[in-house]
Parts: C-alpha cells; structure tokens; sequence
C-alpha cells in the first residue's frame, strides 16, 4: 500500500509529511511532526487526551485518519504559548496545580482553550460538561475547573484593557 | 490498524465506484465508531472512503418548504449551533448533541450514528419520531427512504453494496409542533443509552394532538416507531389517560436485551416512563410556539 502525501496548516504553518491509510493523526503529529504534546491516552476516543483543532472544531486526534488532514487547520498544544510566554490557561494550570502527571494537561488546555474561544465566559456547570470528556486521575478535577475560570477571567480582563 | 486503502472522493458517483471495487469497504464520516472499530480488528474492509469532500455531505440547509437538509457527515458540534435547526427541531438536536464528549461531537454525525446501527443510538428515535428521511445514493441511482428503513439489526443496515446516505431531510414544521428526546443513562454524561424516548408532536389552534410519533431506543434489535403509543396521543390534550395508554403502548413494544445496563424489566418500565415525559416536554414546547 502506496504512501499518502498530507499537505496541512500545523499551527499556522506549513506542513507536510507521508503517511500510511491505517496512521492516525495523532501518530502522524508524534512520529512524522515531532510534535509529542498531544499524548495517547486510550486511543479511543474517550479521555482526550490527545485533543486538537482541527478546522477550529476540537477533536480527538486518536479518531482521526493522518489522510483527512489534506488541506486542514490543524492546531496543537505547541502552538498554544507565544514563544516563552505561557497562555494564561497554562498560567493558571500551573498558579492553581492543576495537573499531577501531566499526562491530560495537554488536551485539557486545547479544550479549555476551544471553550473560552467559543465562550468567554462560562459557569462551573458548562466548564464540567465542556471538560468531561477529558478524564484526570490526579486532580478530581476541581483545580482544573478553578484554573480554567480563573484564566477565563483573565482573558476577559485582558480584552477589556485591549 | 488493519491496511486498508484511503480514498477521499470528490463526488457521489467517484465515491460509488470507490465503495463497489474493493472488498467489505467501509464509508467514513466522523470515524468515531468506524476508527474505533478498525483499532480492534472489528472491521478489516478493503478500503475506507471518506465522504466529506463530496458535495453535500456536510452541512445544513433551509428549504423553500420551511423543512430542513443535513449532509449526514455534518458534525454534531455544527447540528447544535444552527439556530434555526436547534428551534424547529429541539428534540433531534438534543438527541444528536448527547452523543459523546465535545471531542466526539466535532466529529460524530447522523449518518454515522444510524448506520453503525447500535439500538442505543441517540439521534435514531429523534429522526424517527421526526418522520425524517434519508437521501441513498449508489449504483442504481438516488433514493429516499424514511430513517426507520435503515437499521437491520445490530451492526446491520438494508442499504445495498456501493449505496450510502448523503443527506437527510426533516419535512416542513406547523406552527404548534415541536419534538422532545430523552435519554437514561446512570451517569449524568459520557454514557449509552439504557433506554432513548424521542417524541414529536403536532397539535391545533385549541391544543389538540393531531399527529404524534413515537419512538423508542435500545430496547430492541433496531430502533423502534411505536405506532400505538403515538395514536394514544392523537386526540386529547395528553390527558392521564392518554399517558397511561401511552406508557402500556411503549412498555408492549418493547424487546430489550438483558446486560450490565439495565435488566429487561428495567428497561421496559422506563420506556413507558421515558415516553411520558418526553411527550409532556414536547407539549409544552409545542403549546407556546
């Protein structure tokens, strides 16, 4: 079986790499990209941990074919600081502990991320709906809700001063 | 994963031909089910031919005639936003919007949730008690068939070798309708359906239930429409009575599986129970309208 050629936008920037039909895109952003913050959790879709954008519409990444990211936006967790400026989710994750292993934290910033994009200012109750599909077995999840509406309160306070 | 071929065509008939030449191949939309499957040796088919290029496949669309047409790869994420979709069809819309994680939801569509035809599936008894129908194109040419048609048994569908579903439609609202589902699950998220309830319903100017589809999940090999509990409604103003009849049309319908979810008494009593309150919530929605 013959390799596919994959032209896509990787965090803004070009990228492109081959791959087999069979390759998710998670593997594809690991072994072919080099990018290895988005981690294989169950690799079925159910702990998102290896979360992404893709065309701005979160994903699982372990449910997704290498192949159908031709011509995609594909957005990571390495592209979520600026240079060595930390987003203020992952400021908050940090000021808040709200990670142990680290091995969820990447996809839960991608998706709290995708959550404060789509909604800037969210209630406990839809920040838990939001996450669940994310699963943590350190924290309990409690100072991952706090991180994440403490930087949503941040980010506000920043486009009020923007 | 097994090896298999990827192809990703760009029309109907590109990915007719795609599906009728290599063994047992598979139809992609969001690939929550079918990559799942292709992990753990479920499914080995020739190849995968990915729907989402092909004009159609995804998105939304108002017809001339107040109904509505879905791509059926359209994404569940995309489904919950159309506001016009979401307040004419509110029950199909939280049927589809409970499949999964907002991870799944950026991929998960109509079309893959009917034909990977689990009996739990959660927009099936939405659509059903919607009177949707289902756009069929293959080899012979294009076809509509109501959603009730597609599911053969678990894991089965009656669409022919080279057929898939492009799109479905949802036929034109009166004014006084409107459509609820209900699910149980043990959990608050994140689970499958021991029993789903979808219910629509029409009624007149004074409140009376003209037309009422009934439709019931995971408590068959197929997703059900339940003629009876329907015909209970039509008539009255969902009066005890009716409620009652209705409760003893969905729990004699019923033929669920014994499992770790729920026991086969179980799920027959909360059919009847699912049924009730999703037929008073689409009431109420209707009544205001």
């Amino acid at each position: 079986m013959s390799k596919i050629h994959v032209t896509a936008t990787v965090n803004g920037d070009p990228a492109e790499f081959l791959t087999d039909p069979g390759t998710t895109l998670l593997d594809a952003l690991r072994d072919e990209l080099g990018l290895t913050g988005s981690k294989e959790g169950c690799g079925s879709g159910d702990c998102g941990a290896c979360s992404v954008m893709v065309d701005g519409r979160l994903v699982c990444s372990c449910l997704v074919l290498a192949a159908e990211a031709e011509g995609r936006r594909i957005e990571t967790i390495e592209g979520l600081a600026h240079g060595t400026e930390l987003h203020p989710l992952q400021q908050k994750f940090l000021e808040h502990a709200a990670l142990q292993c680290g091995f969820c934290t990447p996809g839960l910033l991608v998706a709290a991320k995708a959550l404060l994009d789509a909604n800037p200012d969210p209630s406990e109750e839809e920040t838990r709906y939001w996450l669940a599909g994310n699963l943590c077995r350190c924290t309990g999840y409690d100072k991952v809700i706090r991180a994440v509406l403490d930087a949503a309160a941040v980010l506000r306070q920043e486009r009020r001063a923007a | 994963m097994p090896q298999f071929d990827y192809v990703a065509p760009t029309s109907v008939d590109e990915a007719v031909k795609a599906l009728l030449a290599a063994p047992a191949a598979r139809v992609l939309a969001g690939g929550t089910d079918l990559i799942v499957q292709l992990k753990a040796g479920r499914a080995s088919p020739g190849a995968v031919v990915d729907l989402k290029r092909i004009p159609g496949s995804i998105g939304i669309r108002r017809e001339a005639d107040g109904g509505f047409t879905i791509g059926a790869a359209t994404s569940g994420a995309a489904i919950g936003e159309d506001v016009a979709l979401t307040r004419a069809w509110p029950g199909v819309v939280e049927a589809t919007n409970l499949i999964g994680s907002t991870q799944v939801q950026g991929r998960a569509s109509l079309g893959g949730n009917l034909c990977n035809a689990s009996p739990a599936a959660d927009s099936v008894p939405a659509l059903i008690a919607a009177r949707a129908t289902c756009v069929i194109v293959g080899p012979a040419g294009r076809r509509e068939a109501p959603v009730e048609a597609i599911q053969a048994g678990p894991g089965r569908t009656t669409l022919q070798p080279g057929e898939f579903i492009l799109e479905f439609r949802l036929p034109p609202r009166p004014r006084k309708s409107a459509d609820a589902y209900l699910r149980l699950i043990p959990r608050t998220e994140m689970d499958i359906a021991v029993v789903g309830a979808g219910v629509n319903l029409v009624l007149d100017g004074a409140g009376v239930v003209t037309e009422a589809y009934v439709s019931l999940g995971a408590v068959a090999p197929t997703t059900l429409l339940v003629k009876a509990a329907g015909d209970a409604l039509v008539g009255g103003k969902l009066e005890e009575a009716a409620l009652e009849q209705l409760d003893a049309a969905a729990r004699a319908a019923c033929n669920p599986i014994d499992d770790k979810r729920g026991t086969v008494d179980y799920r027959t009593k909360i059919a009847g129970v699912l049924a009730r309150r999703a037929a008073t919530i689409a009431y109420n929605r209707a009544e205001v309208r």
